[in-house]
């Protein structure tokens, strides 16, 4: 038996209901897959994701700029500024060191009375010794316990605590890395609640007493 | 970024083309009910090509497996396959306007990737995405041009009928 032909009213009317369908199922998908059309790019969406569920930073062993050895959950009790570098970087790193100092400077009180600290940690633990740190530091001002620059103690660590905040880094041409440099924010219980554009000083500062505060 | 965007994803797409040949004529003659003049398929390529263009999407193809088979399969299946089916039932202006949106992505996302001074995806560097965006501008151009001369050259295998529905569909 011939199936019947379906008039061209029938077709225009099922094709536009499916289409419909389509693009609302479509709607829907790319809703779930933005964050709500917030996040379009994957450093959007961890900073999204952060605010909304803080991940444990493990307890990473690591060695600052005068050799002490410590573990990441040594720090808990304080809130905590990271940044990620390597001192041979020739650029963002650079701008990096430039905001913690100011931040050093503007937070000098909760600083002085241990609630605060800041803390840049290198991806480049080979070449990045408590030496070099401790000279990466001294170009920018000279701070006291305030700031420490430390790297993490084996490759394990290394993979874990990039993991934990998030970093990617990829070689560039020049030997160097490029990485999604930012400042993040670590609660006193150990947790990576929010993540900061550098340069956003004045929002840091006051986020950061904000939370002091309360 | 250049070749997952411009080789790859393309290459995948072809792979699904070539695909919807093994599609029986009964299972095309079916769906033919419900995607008259091939629109309903080209929003299903539309849907799912935005998805593919969100710098997450690609960002996380390059590093989490699951999306990177999910890449594998969805772009020829949902896209190459229905883009087959879909665009010898399509008319003049809807290939058009498809043609032309088409282009014109290449120029807007060629022109982001160019100028924007943010890596938009965390796996590749500031001077591949540069790179990507002067390719896709180029390529923009050279697929206007090419459009152009077709319209004004070019002959047209589509309906020269301007009433669609009259013109025969196409038999099994």
């Amino acid at each position: 038996m011939m199936r019947g032909i379906t008039s061209p009213r029938t077709a225009l009317l099922r094709s536009s209901l499916v289409s419909i369908a389509v693009l609302l199922a479509g709607g829907v998908a790319l809703a779930a897959a933005t964050d709500g059309f917030r996040a379009f790019t994957t450093e959007t969406a961890r900073r999204v994701s952060v605010r909304s569920h803080p991940i444990v930073i493990p307890a990473v062993a690591l060695e600052n700029q005068s050799g002490a050895r410590f573990t990441f959950t040594d720090l808990r009790g304080k809130w905590l500024l990271v940044d990620f570098i390597y001192t041979q970087c020739p650029t963002f790193c650079g701008r990096l060191g430039g905001d913690f100092a100011q931040l050093e400077q503007q937070l000098r009180d909760p600083i002085a009375q241990g609630k605060v600290q800041l803390l840049s940690v290198t991806f480049d633990p080979t070449r990045d010794s408590p030496a070099q740190l401790a000279a990466y530091l001294g170009r920018f001002w000279s701070p006291g316990m305030g700031w420490q620059a430390a790297r993490p103690l084996t490759a394990d660590g290394l993979q874990q605590i990039t993991a934990a905040f998030g970093i990617t880094v990829i070689p560039d041409q020049l030997g160097g890395f490029t990485h999604n440099a930012a400042i993040h924010l670590v609660d006193p219980e150990g947790r990576l609640v929010d993540i900061f554009d550098l340069g956003d000083l004045a929002h840091i500062r006051k986020t950061v007493l904000r939370k002091l505060r309360s | 970024m250049s070749a997952q965007m411009l080789v790859q994803i393309p290459l995948l797409v072809a792979a699904g083309w070539l695909l919807a040949r093994a599609v029986p004529a009964r299972v095309l003659a079916s769906v033919d009910a419900w995607n008259d003049r091939g629109i309903t398929g080209l929003v299903l390529v539309s849907v799912v090509a935005v998805f593919w263009m969100l710098p997450r999407s690609l960002d996380a193809a390059t590093s989490h497996p699951l999306m990177v088979a999910a890449k594998y399969l969805s772009v020829p299946l949902l896209v190459g396959v229905p883009l087959a089916v879909s665009w010898p039932r399509t008319g003049f202006v809807v290939r058009g306007f498809f043609l032309v949106e088409f282009v014109a992505t290449f120029f807007r996302l060629g022109w982001l990737y160019l100028i924007s001074p943010n890596r938009l995806c965390n796996n590749y560097a500031l001077n591949d995405q540069q790179r990507l965006g002067r390719y896709m501008l180029t390529l923009g151009v050279a697929l206007l041009v090419w459009l152009v001369w077709k319209l004004v050259w070019g002959r047209f295998e589509s309906f020269s009928s301007t009433d669609v529905r009259t013109a025969p569909s196409p038999q099994p």
